[in-house]
């Protein structure tokens, strides 16, 4: 009788559930930034050089692209979703960006259309989500490839020459000695911060990852939501894309292949649950900079590519372990 | 005739539940057995202890003789015991034949599957039963009725000496019906013991041969059909005094706030009711007359196929729940834990989140608005939290139950349509949502309550509207509140006794 069950589920379980909760949630909450604390510690003892400012620096400098995805990516898996075309938007971006300053076109028009290009891609995620009822994973897996194809097909295959220093600077300019990329990613953290605890928006990304259904009983358009969110995705990404373009001087049809999985790994490990509905952005930073220095320290130390694969990976599975760990049966 | 299936001393508590109380009850062989019993009479345990989907407290069960000790559904099967539950566990992508023998299929030498075989034995189980379906027919493409007999060839091919059949008539047409009475007489002439659940009383005059009646998780009595009557089953089945208080009405019933007209969707067939300011209007039937469902339409949370709602007189177009809410309706729904609060978040959260944008109007979410909000609901429905970042998953059936109240009432629900509001929660939590409810009608909200308890719907209703097969049965005003009325129009018996429209 389900009368029962839901009783059997009402009172037995929830004092346990709570004292548990409560180390597990500690742990969820701070564990990242001791493992980012241990990773810095264990690099600085094994190199001289890791813990210069310089060495900072280009840390930070290097995780700014997928630092930025990872914001947009947060406001996707909270609500329970996932992009895998990020990547592939990052180098749609940057190809078009560059084509277009290589044709002559103003700067600010090359940026714009870039950046249109990455609405156009969230929002088409979230139609084919809403209105043909599939899957996120599914629906980014094929955009990811479509969008690498047209990636390639905006330079037949090869990279375009030619920025102008005005774009230039967003990916190698200074402000006050830091990196903009840097400053432009901590903007996107913090903008993504105060939208996902300060506003109404931000509420609803969290309780329709919590209960979408639930969430729509309670009034809000879900729909509508998801396009928000997908949009806020492509965006972020293109404006990623225009970064690494600006940084490496090119527009690379190559440009951000592979990403999208250092961002999910960023995103996981900062606390995010694949399940939606839990996580936080300055966790994610952390996440983010864990990526940053892994790769860092790893190169530092001569730790071949191959095997600098084989711990990213393992880093991505640990941290979806644990998030099954934590909020896996939690949730209902 | 001798005893198949003996159950004695069969017991089973929940936490703060007895489902069944020591009993009793044995079964012959060939005879058809009907248990008959309201919602949460305690029919499914009975029957989820004899398949062993659930372990008993105490008693034994013999089959034939023999003990069964520790089993579950797998070995009753093997035993000769099945069960076709109103949802039937086929594979809809399988062929029929690979249902019929899924988990039992016939091997060649070599592990090869014995495909013509098991068609052929297919077909003569089904030619026995009277049908000619074909066993290579994709099980996905066949009729409910059609569905329902390869569920009852499969249990034939396993030699089921004991088969239980809960509603099997629910989803079927008048025509398949009868086609199920014959195929159930032929299993019975081949010795096999029917255990036939149905609210339909005249379906177990036509069929069965005994009657086992239940009532809060006691077996009421086991009667000879021959020798008992409709009235005397009924009458066994409510058999309970209305016991408890409920908080009297003091509401001056006012003006129709809300109706709906000729609501058509599936389970739907055609719900027209109104409901007046102040008013607490029951909504009763059975499981599957299409109360949720009517009140989710209401709430446009399912898609209306036609039919209007209307507000204070006028049309109005409720397509989502955001619509509904704005119009001041509310849905305290059934299933609580997945559709009514969001068990991961806290106390404030909920209570404020289907009214959001009323809390902060600005362009950031006030969070002191919002844990103004959350303390005044918390003790205006006295809410028992720790505090209010409490996750709602720590509180009990109950608190939560006002969680959900709660966010309606920050909305400023003019209407709010209760689903079962005192499932699952205990009985002190039970009067508190009453003495709430009546204290919202009093305020002249206009409620709506669907409940399957019958003294909680009577207890609380100003009016009382019976669905029966997706249509209005009836309708009771407060002179004629009777069990036995709304149990016999909900059963589909027609209404004996005149009522008239309480006006």
């Amino acid at each position: 009788m389900s009368t029962n069950e839901t009783l059997l589920g009402g009172n037995v379980p929830a004092h346990a559930k709570r004292q548990k909760r409560d180390l597990v949630t500690v742990l969820a909450q701070y564990g990242i930034y001791l493992a980012l604390v241990i990773l810095i510690l264990f690099f600085a003892s094994q190199s001289d050089v890791f813990l210069s400012k310089d060495n900072g620096l280009n840390i930070l400098r290097q995780v700014s692209v997928i630092g930025i995805c990872a914001v947009g990516m947060t406001f996707v898996m909270l609500t329970g979703g996932i992009d895998l075309s990020v990547g592939s938007v990052i180098g749609v971006s940057g190809m078009v960006c560059a084509t277009l300053v290589s044709l002559g076109f103003p700067p600010i028009v090359a940026v714009a259309a870039a950046m249109t290009f990455g609405a156009f891609a969230g929002l088409l995620s979230g139609f084919i989500i809403n209105v043909l009822n599939i899957p996120p994973l599914i629906t980014t897996l094929g955009l990811m490839t479509a969008f690498r194809g047209i990636s390639f097909m905006i330079g037949g295959g090869l990279p375009v020459y030619g920025v102008p220093d005005s774009i230039k600077f967003l990916g190698q300019g200074y402000i006050a000695g830091i990196p903009v990329p840097v400053i432009l990613m901590v903007l996107a953290f913090i903008a993504g911060h105060i939208i996902l605890t300060h506003t109404v928006f931000g509420r609803q990304v969290y309780g329709t990852g919590g209960n979408e259904e639930a969430s729509r009983l309670s009034g809000v358009n879900v729909k509508v939501l998801k396009y928000k969110i997908y949009l806020i995705g492509g965006v972020l990404a293109a404006f990623a894309g225009i970064v690494l373009m600006a940084r490496v001087n090119s527009g690379q049809p190559k440009g951000g292949q592979g990403y999208e999985l250092d961002i999910i790994t960023a995103v996981v490990l900062g606390g995010v649950s694949i399940f939606g509905g839990v996580g936080r952005l300055t966790g994610v930073i952390a996440g983010v900079l864990i990526m940053g220095v892994l790769a860092n320290g790893m190169i530092l130390l001569n730790i071949d590519e191959y095997v600098q694969w084989v711990v990213k990976g393992g880093v991505l599975l640990a941290a979806v372990a644990l998030d099954q760990f934590i909020h896996g049966r939690g949730k209902t | 005739m001798t005893a198949l299936l003996e159950l004695n001393g069969l017991s089973k508590s929940y936490p703060g539940v007895k489902a069944l109380l020591p009993f009793d009850l044995s079964f012959r062989r060939g005879e058809v057995h009907a248990l008959l019993g309201e919602n949460g009479a305690g029919k499914s345990t009975l029957i989820k202890t004899i398949t062993g989907a659930v372990t008993t407290d105490s008693g034994a069960i013999r089959l034939d003789g023999l003990e069964l000790t520790g089993h579950d559904p797998a070995m009753s099967l093997d035993r000769g015991i099945a069960a076709i539950y109103q949802e039937f566990s086929l594979f809809p992508e399988l062929t029929v034949a690979e249902n019929v023998f899924y988990g039992r299929e016939l091997r060649g030498p070599g592990g090869f599957l014995r495909r013509r075989r098991m068609e052929d034995e297919t077909a003569n189980v089904l030619r026995d039963l009277g049908t000619d379906i074909s066993p290579r027919a994709k099980v996905a493409n066949l009729s409910v009725g059609h569905q329902q007999l390869v569920e009852l060839a499969k249990s034939v091919s396993r030699d089921a000496k004991v088969l239980i059949m809960d509603e099997p008539t629910a989803p079927l047409t008048n025509k398949e019906v009868e086609f199920l009475y014959a195929v159930v007489g032929k299993l019975k002439a081949r010795g096999v013991t029917i255990i036939y659940i149905s609210h339909r009383l005249k379906e177990i005059f036509d069929l069965c041969d005994r009657v086992t009646v239940m009532r809060d998780g006691a077996l009421i009595s086991t009667l000879e059909i021959a020798s008992t009557s409709e009235a005397e089953l009924v009458t066994l089945m409510v058999g309970r005094p209305v016991d408890q208080e409920f908080p009297p009405s003091t509401a001056r019933i006012g003006e129709v706030v809300l109706e709906a007209q000729n609501l058509v969707a599936p389970k739907v067939n055609d719900v027209s009711l109104h409901v007046r300011a102040g008013e607490i209007l029951g909504l009763a039937g059975l499981v599957g007359a299409g109360r949720t469902e009517t009140a989710r339409l209401i709430f446009g949370a399912d898609t209306l196929i036609s039919g209007q709602i209307r507000l204070d007189g006028q049309n109005v177009t409720v397509r989502t729940p955001r619509d509904a809410i704005a119009h001041g309706i509310g849905l305290i729904p059934e299933d609580r834990k997945h559709h009514g609060v969001l068990l991961g978040m806290s106390v404030t959260f909920n209570t404020v989140y289907a009214a959001l944008k009323q809390v902060s109007p600005g362009l950031f979410a006030n969070a002191m608005a919002e844990r103004a909000a959350g303390e005044k609901y918390r003790d205006q429905l006295r809410i028992k939290t720790p505090n209010l970042e409490q996750l709602v998953v720590n509180l009990s059936g109950g608190n939560q139950q006002k969680v959900v109240l709660a966010k309606w009432l920050l909305t400023g629900s003019r209407v709010l349509i209760f689903d079962e509001p005192t499932r699952g929660i205990d009985v002190g939590a039970k009067q508190e949502i009453y003495g709430l409810m009546r204290e919202l009608s009093n305020a002249g909200v206009a409620i709506v309550m669907i409940s399957s308890e019958m003294p909680e719907l009577l207890g609380m209703s100003d009016r009382v509207i019976v669905l029966c097969e997706g249509r209005v049965a009836g309708e009771l005003g407060k002179a004629d509140f009777d069990q036995e009325k709304v149990l016999r129009l909900a059963s589909g018996l027609g209404n004996e006794g005149k009522t008239d429209e309480h006006e």
